[in-house]
């Protein structure tokens, strides 16, 4: 069975060791997704499994063998367009040297399926009823799994808010 | 990480024998890819039960069956527990990040191993855990982190799972299965005190798989509930401490009060003695204390974690005044 990565069937490695990470970056030459911690730690492996936010370092990449796997590199239009995320971290400065951004992006485009589907955080305030509004504070716990040693997290934030107003309307 | 073989699950009688024959049980990988990668563990053969099909089921008497495969995620955002069980759902997003959520399962997230860093530097601390009857650095070490109750000469690691805090506060029961047949434990009985085998950690035998959860039906104060943690710092991070609860009142008294502790010991901690303090009290503050504080009348701190006797006292009064307050 191959992994589809950003529309591209790949075969899987045949160490079973080998990372999802480290299959992108070392087999594929994506490195656009980065190497933090390697722990589960930092969330700058970031990418979309099925969709999903899930950590690459902790991924096996034959764990990933019949899905469909979207990274940074996979977000823009074919015309080379940004996402609409990626514009608002320009936009908005959502980043200082940058390393940690494609997890942040790729984290935050699932958040905002998440927010969708009206899914729980541990700062919502009524469990049952999930989410009434979309404050600072949610966005904040979650996203909470994507450290910024740089400190842009109030760019980071606004970006986010620009995101989905524009998706929105 | 040594070599190993990778399999994906058929599924569970495949799995079963698999186990059986020595391979490690595979679920979202959070925990056990890095135990293997920094050496903590090896396995030889990993197989991967994650890809099962994992249901959450209402049973006939309003309980829960939550199948091993089923993700954080996924039973953080079920209605059923959302309405019926809040205090697990809060629990479960308070652990981790979303991302791990989405990957680790229910089975995983039971059998986790403690994040004692001494038990994760094999070349450079001791740890009985890790090779038992080498010492523990953590006892004279830094231990801010580490057991106020129920820990021994041996070890003084927690557990650090904050679903598995709410399961035991909501009796919840883990099913297994094994060679000799399939049986079930009560979460609270399911991880074991390290006494003088720190190294083992649970009742589960070699061989055994957890199949699944099941939750009793909702009582009062199960639906009355909620799950609070304090860390270092707000999110993203281990508990200091944490504290499961739930309240039920009758004419202004308390008639069915619930209470587990997170980071405190070896196992989730279910506070019974202060349960039993309060059935029959006004729902008051001092009330609150004097029974947590029975609780932790055998509490013995390290060097580096007496605050966390306060900090119980103070979160526990905490949850349960917010819980005494809300709506019935």
């Amino acid at each position: 069975m191959s992994i589809r990565v950003n529309d591209t069937e790949v075969p899987p490695p045949d160490d079973a060791r080998v990372s999802l990470l480290d299959l992108l970056r070392e087999h594929l030459h994506l490195t656009g997704t980065k190497k933090g911690c390697d722990q589960g730690a930092c969330g700058a492996c970031t990418v979309l499994l099925d969709g999903n936010r899930v950590l690459s370092c902790l991924t096996l990449a034959v764990q990933a063998e019949g899905r469909e796997v979207r990274t940074i590199e996979g977000l823009a239009g074919a015309n080379g367009e940004l996402h609409v995320l990626q514009r608002a971290f320009v936009e908005r400065d959502g980043l200082q040297c940058g390393y940690c951004t494609p997890g942040q992006i790729c984290s935050a485009i699932a958040m905002a399926e998440e927010l969708r589907r009206g899914d729980p955080s541990y700062v919502t305030p009524d469990i049952a009823a999930g989410p009434a509004a979309v404050t600072r504070e949610e966005i904040r716990e979650r996203m909470s799994g994507n450290l910024c040693r740089c400190g842009a997290h109030n760019g980071i934030v606004e970006a986010i808010e620009l995101m989905l107003a524009e998706t929105a309307a | 990480m040594t070599p190993l073989r990778y399999v994906r699950a058929a599924d569970k009688v495949d799995a079963l024998a698999r186990v059986s024959s020595g391979a490690r049980c595979l679920g979202g990988g959070t925990n056990l890819v890095d135990l293997l990668r920094q050496n903590v563990e090896q396995a030889s053969e990993l197989v991967d039960i994650s890809r099962l099909h994992g249901a959450i089921q209402e049973r006939d008497d309003g309980g829960l069956f939550i199948d091993a495969s089923v993700t954080n995620a996924a039973l953080a955002a079920h209605p059923l527990v959302r309405r019926r069980y809040p205090v697990l759902a809060r629990a479960l997003l308070a652990g981790a990040s979303a991302q791990i959520r989405n990957m680790a399962t229910v089975g995983g997230n039971i059998l986790q191993r403690t994040r004692c860093t001494y038990f994760y530097d094999v070349d450079g601390a001791r740890c009985n855990k890790r090779q038992p009857g080498a010492g523990c650095d953590a006892r004279e070490g830094f231990n801010r982190y580490h057991a106020i109750l129920g820990a021994s000469d041996q070890c003084v690691a927690t557990h650090p799972s904050d679903m598995c805090v709410a399961l035991a506060m909501l009796d919840a029961v883990v099913h297994l299965s094994g060679a000799s047949g399939d049986r079930s434990v009560p979460l609270a009985d399911f991880h074991v005190p390290p006494g003088a085998t720190p190294q083992v950690e649970t009742v589960l035998l070699p061989g055994e798989l957890i199949t699944g959860v099941e939750l009793p039906p909702p009582t009062d104060a199960m639906v009355r509930s909620d799950y609070r943690k304090v860390r270092d710092r707000s999110s993203y991070a281990f508990a200091l401490v944490s504290v499961a609860g739930g309240l039920a009142l009758a004419e202004g008294r308390v008639r069915e009060a619930r209470i587990a502790l997170g980071g405190v010991a070896a196992k989730p901690w279910r506070a019974r003695r202060a349960e039993a303090a309060l059935i029959g009290v006004a729902p008051q503050s001092d009330a609150f204390v004097a029974a947590i504080r029975e609780e932790l009348a055998d509490a013995r701190p390290l060097s580096g974690n007496g605050f966390k006797i306060g900090l119980v006292e103070r979160t526990v009064v905490a949850v349960l005044t917010a819980l005494a307050g809300a709506r019935a």
